[in-house]
């Protein structure tokens, strides 16, 4: 191992010899410091554009059919005429909305940026195994942002068929506008990205396992980077699948295959299919779709374990049932894919088995709440931004989580399945977690990025805004769902029935847009502490890992000169045989001193 | 209008929060330390009591959103098996306050108590393997016995039993519309595909089949209180699911192959409107129409009409543009008023026939019992059977 470091320094110093071009450096990068930077812009833009989709669609749910200026100006004469939204485009905004969120941003904004940042750093390598691959990989997202974003300026519409373009509807662009040359562009988009989320994936597998620096044995991983692990395997595991049904449904649309489809009258002709089953896409969707969940929250996790146990100046309790808890929730998230389909027509026993296998998550989610409430007590809690999105980060995933259990039985999801309380669940749990996980991530990790400091105070705004936000928006949102409310509908007004819910929505939305508003205090902090940031030193947060021993100045193979060598766990705060109350990782152990189990 | 006026305001209210932290940061003298941007412990005092206020807007916001909106979730199940259902889902929800209830008390609490002090020191704690094994076993054994009740009650609703004596249906979706086929007196549905869709027979039923030959094709649904209705289910389009909420039962629908659901209604649609809660939705829902009609009224526009409840089917899988509006009444009658309700239909047969001789003959009145039609086939069909 050591030899092995020896070398990559040697080639290290080799490089040093040519001097960076703007274009190798900062736009075709190796550099996996640079390629997180470029990965967490990505994301920032496409998030801006996924939110900004959410305010509009949900401006047409509270005043429904109601004119607004900027429907018209954002979304031009075709889609919203007089500047009332079309009920296709409500149905794009939303589709959009969903993929962009859930796969551009918060799986390859969240743990793209944070992978590529805090694995080499933290395990102690110059760089990842492959940067080459690394720089192909975010050149891929990159390119499948452009498309995703290119396809809602195409003529016949973006896809609409709902982030889980079902067949017929998304195979056939009789059925629904979006599904013509929208849906081709997404599922080119989709492809492009699943290629690209494999290769980020491989890569960090391979890192994680070959180049930890001396003394940095598995369970003296940092809880990041055994989140990061997980999840990438859980991608490799996954992803392929879904990029087999893309491409199935690729085939169905446009070379007359049926793998999904059969027995189709439609627009007054029957066509060709015969033999598809469009529940075999469900199958094929979830089986990457729930996993996918995980590839969103695990990160966020991981992220939220580091930054309470370095803010409560105190270990992490249970570490080891940390590290178990995530390995269990990755096995079981590939085996609980169907109560996302107890009533897609599946056989009724099939929902039997998944009802058993999905709760049995909850036990080790439970673990890990516990385990953060428990790292909290007795802690000496330094309140930067980033632990109160950590600790925010926890109240909604126990908030979010709980309802699961309601979701997860097949006999209780009969009747909110597809209803405004999915939305509810599925928000709090994965939304706004994985986006405040995201979130602290950037509070904590942002003098690492850009050598400079963002504003605490806009911080505290930002973070209270948006926690009460949150809470106000999704959380009358599972009554409106227990109501009985379907979600997708562009209105509800054909529905009497659903009239006394309209005040409930006029109030869902006021609290989305004041929270989607003040993200621009966020983005304003962001872009402005680049620039003019009060600059960082060099571990701002006395924190015991690994990235906090490298330069301020970022440098090409991270440490100037040997890479350091690990001598303990990483949370050891707070140890009384040291005066300070953090004792990094390179600090050799004390003669006699104990290790404290863990 | 309106709120294009609340986005200025939010955007000025953004703007001057920004200010007041611009001001905050001059404030502060030793501004231009590194450290600046690290939570002081003022800070963690200002945070610390942010948080316990936080618990409590958690609690007050939930005390209050059940307190106004509980009022208009759904309420008792108009189906046999929606009792089992609603009663698993309060178990569940008092498991899920009380735990909601404790871990977000001790997560802000501790936020709260043990915020920092530069005095201070955390204890050095690590790990503690009872109180590990203690939040590992509680939650399994409540899971255990969640999962024991959920797949008892599951199995009781999905599997249904073929000897059991129930009113056959086909609920049949299409873009963007429901239609409902009887089986009739054989309560057997006959054979049926989107290749023999034809004039009148737009649900593709196999009219030389002999099960097909007392099939009523309706639009709107009419089931006998008190009964098991077997509903199968086919799409000839795109996925649909076909929701009745006050009735707890969902099933989607999918072209190529089909689907059931078995519930059996036990309020008739008069005696679910006269049930107390719902009058009062009812009334509650009619004051907010009638204050949006006086608002169009003024505006030159028609009012609203009043609403009466009835049951609805509803489309809950989003199956293209109009799913918004895919709907179909439901109507669950005295078992005497259904029978009298179906005898009233024509068969889909004589449906057929009668679009077939309209040319010729219009004035040839479709016979109720198909066996008296001329159709050789048919009759020879019904003879073999």
């Amino acid at each position: 191992m050591s030899a092995e470091g020896h070398d990559h320094g040697h080639d290290h110093e080799h490089e040093h010899h040519h001097k960076d071009t703007f274009i190798t450096k900062y736009i075709f990068s190796i550099d996996h410091k640079m390629i997180a930077k470029q990965y967490l812009l990505t994301g920032i833009i496409m998030g801006v554009i996924g939110v900004g989709m959410s305010m509009l669609f949900r401006m047409q749910l509270a005043w429904p059919e109601e004119s607004f200026k900027i429907f018209n100006i954002l979304l031009g004469d075709k889609w919203a005429p007089n500047g009332v939204m079309a009920n296709d485009i409500y149905l794009s905004l939303v589709t959009i909305h969903g993929t962009i969120m859930v796969f551009f941003v918060l799986t390859a904004g969240l743990s793209g940026t944070f992978s590529n940042l805090l694995i080499p750093l933290q395990i102690g390598a110059r760089d990842m195994a492959s940067g080459f691959m690394n720089m192909i990989s975010y050149w891929l997202f990159f390119l499948s942002s452009v498309l995703m974003v290119c396809s809602l300026f195409v003529e016949s519409g973006p896809a609409n068929a709902g982030w889980t373009i079902y067949p017929p509807l998304s195979a056939l662009p009789q059925a629904i506008s979006g599904s013509g040359a929208g849906m081709t562009l997404w599922l080119v988009s989709m492809a492009i990205f699943i290629a690209s989320s494999l290769m980020g994936s491989l890569n960090y597998v391979v890192t994680v396992i070959n180049l930890r620096t001396k003394g940095m044995s598995m369970t003296r991983l940092p809880l990041t980077i055994w989140a990061f692990f997980v999840t990438a395997i859980i991608g490799i595991v996954s992803f392929p699948v879904l990029l087999s049904a893309a491409l199935l449904l690729i085939f169905d649309r446009s070379f007359g295959t049926s793998f999904f489809l059969s027995d189709i009258y439609i627009a007054g002709e029957v066509l060709h299919y015969q033999g598809g089953s469009p529940v075999l896409f469900e199958h094929l969707f979830w089986f990457l779709g729930h996993p996918e969940v995980y590839i969103v929250i695990l990160p966020a996790l991981g992220i939220t374990s580091e930054i309470i146990a370095t803010n409560s100046r105190k270990p992490i309790f249970g570490y080891r049932a940390m590290i178990m808890s995530i390995i269990a929730i990755a096995f079981l998230s590939t085996i609980v894919w169907g109560h996302h389909m107890f009533i897609s027509g599946m056989n009724p026993f099939l929902g039997s088995v998944f009802t058993f296998t999905t709760l049995l998550i909850a036990i080790p989610s439970a673990v890990k709440a516990f385990n953060y409430i428990t790292t909290l007590w007795k802690g000496n809690l330094q309140m930067n931004p980033a632990m109160l999105f950590s600790i925010g980060l926890v109240s909604t995933f126990i908030t979010g989580g709980l309802t699961g259990i309601i979701l997860g039985d097949s006999t209780l999801d009969i009747n909110v399945h597809d209803t405004y309380f999915v939305v509810a669940h599925f928000h709090l749990v994965m939304g706004i977690s994985a986006l405040y996980g995201m979130f602290a991530g950037i509070y904590h990790w942002y003098p690492k990025m850009f050598g400079r400091m963002l504003n605490k105070n806009l911080g505290y705004v930002h973070f209270w805004v948006t926690a009460i936000c949150a809470y106000g928006v999704f959380f009358p949102m599972h009554f409106i769902g227990l109501a009985g409310l379907p979600r997708r509908y562009y209105t509800n007004t054909n529905f009497p029935l659903f009239d006394d819910l309209q005040n409930v929505n006029v109030l869902i939305t006021t609290f989305a847009l004041i929270g989607g508003a003040f993200q621009l205090v966020f983005l304003y902090n962001f872009f402005s502490s680049i620039f003019y940031g009060k600059k960082a030193v060099q571990n701002p947060w006395k924190s015991n890992t690994l990235e906090w021993t490298t330069p301020v100045e970022h440098i090409h193979g991270n440490w100037p000169g040997e890479i350091p060598h690990v001598h303990r766990w990483p949370y050891d705060y707070s140890n009384p045989a040291h005066e300070e109350d953090f004792v990094p990782q390179t600090v050799p152990m004390k003669e006699g001193e104990v290790v404290l189990h863990h | 209008m309106t709120s294009l006026l609340v986005i200025i305001v939010l955007v000025l209210l953004a703007v001057a929060v920004w200010q007041l932290t611009k001001i905050f940061d001059l404030t502060q003298v030793a501004s231009t330390s590194d450290n600046s941007q690290i939570a002081t412990d003022d800070d963690n005092n200002v945070q610390g009591y942010l948080m316990f206020g936080f618990l409590a807007f958690i609690y007050i916001f939930t005390i209050y959103g059940v307190y106004t909106w509980g009022p208009l979730v759904l309420h008792t199940p108009a189906s046999e098996h929606g009792a089992l259902i609603d009663n698993l889902m309060n178990i569940t929800w008092v498991l899920i306050f009380t735990v909601q209830a404790i871990t977000q008390v001790l997560l802000h609490y501790f936020a709260f108590k043990y915020r920092g002090n530069k005095d201070k020191r955390a204890l050095y704690f690590a790990d503690n393997n009872k109180l590990e094994a203690i939040w590992s076993v509680i939650p399994a054994v409540v899971l255990a016995g969640l999962i024991l009740y959920g797949l008892y009650a599951w199995t009781n609703i999905m599997f249904i039993d073929e000897d059991e004596d129930t009113v056959v249906v086909e609920l049949y979706a299409q873009q963007f519309k429901w239609t409902a086929r009887y089986a009739g007196a054989d309560n057997v549905l006959g054979k049926a595909n989107v290749r023999l869709i034809e004039g009148v027979n737009t649900l593709g039923v196999d009219l030389s089949d002999p099960y097909a030959q007392d099939d009523i094709v309706v639009s709107e649904l009419h089931i006998p209180k008190g009964k098991k209705i077997h509903f199968k289910m086919r799409s000839q389009d795109v996925l649909h699911s076909a929701y009745f909420p006050y009735f707890r039962a969902q099933m989607n629908c999918v072209p190529g192959m089909v689907t059931e659901f078995a519930f059996t209604p036990i309020y008739t649609t008069a005696e679910y409107q006269a049930l107390p809660f719902m009058i009062e939705k009812v009334a509650n829902i009619n004051a907010i129409r009638a204050k949006k009609s006086l608002e169009l009224v003024a505006k030159g526009e028609t009012g609203l009409d009043p609403y009466t409840f009835d049951y609805l089917l509803l489309c809950n899988k989003i199956c293209g543009a109009s799913h918004y509006n895919m709907q179909m009444k439901v109507v669950v009658d005295t078992p005497e008023d259904y029978k009298k309700w179906l005898s009233e239909k024509t068969t889909l047969v004589s449906e057929v026939k009668a679009s077939k001789a309209e040319p010729a003959a219009p004035d040839a009145a479709p016979g109720k019992d198909s066996t008296l039609t001329k159709d050789t086939a048919a009759v020879a069909k019904i003879a073999m059977k």
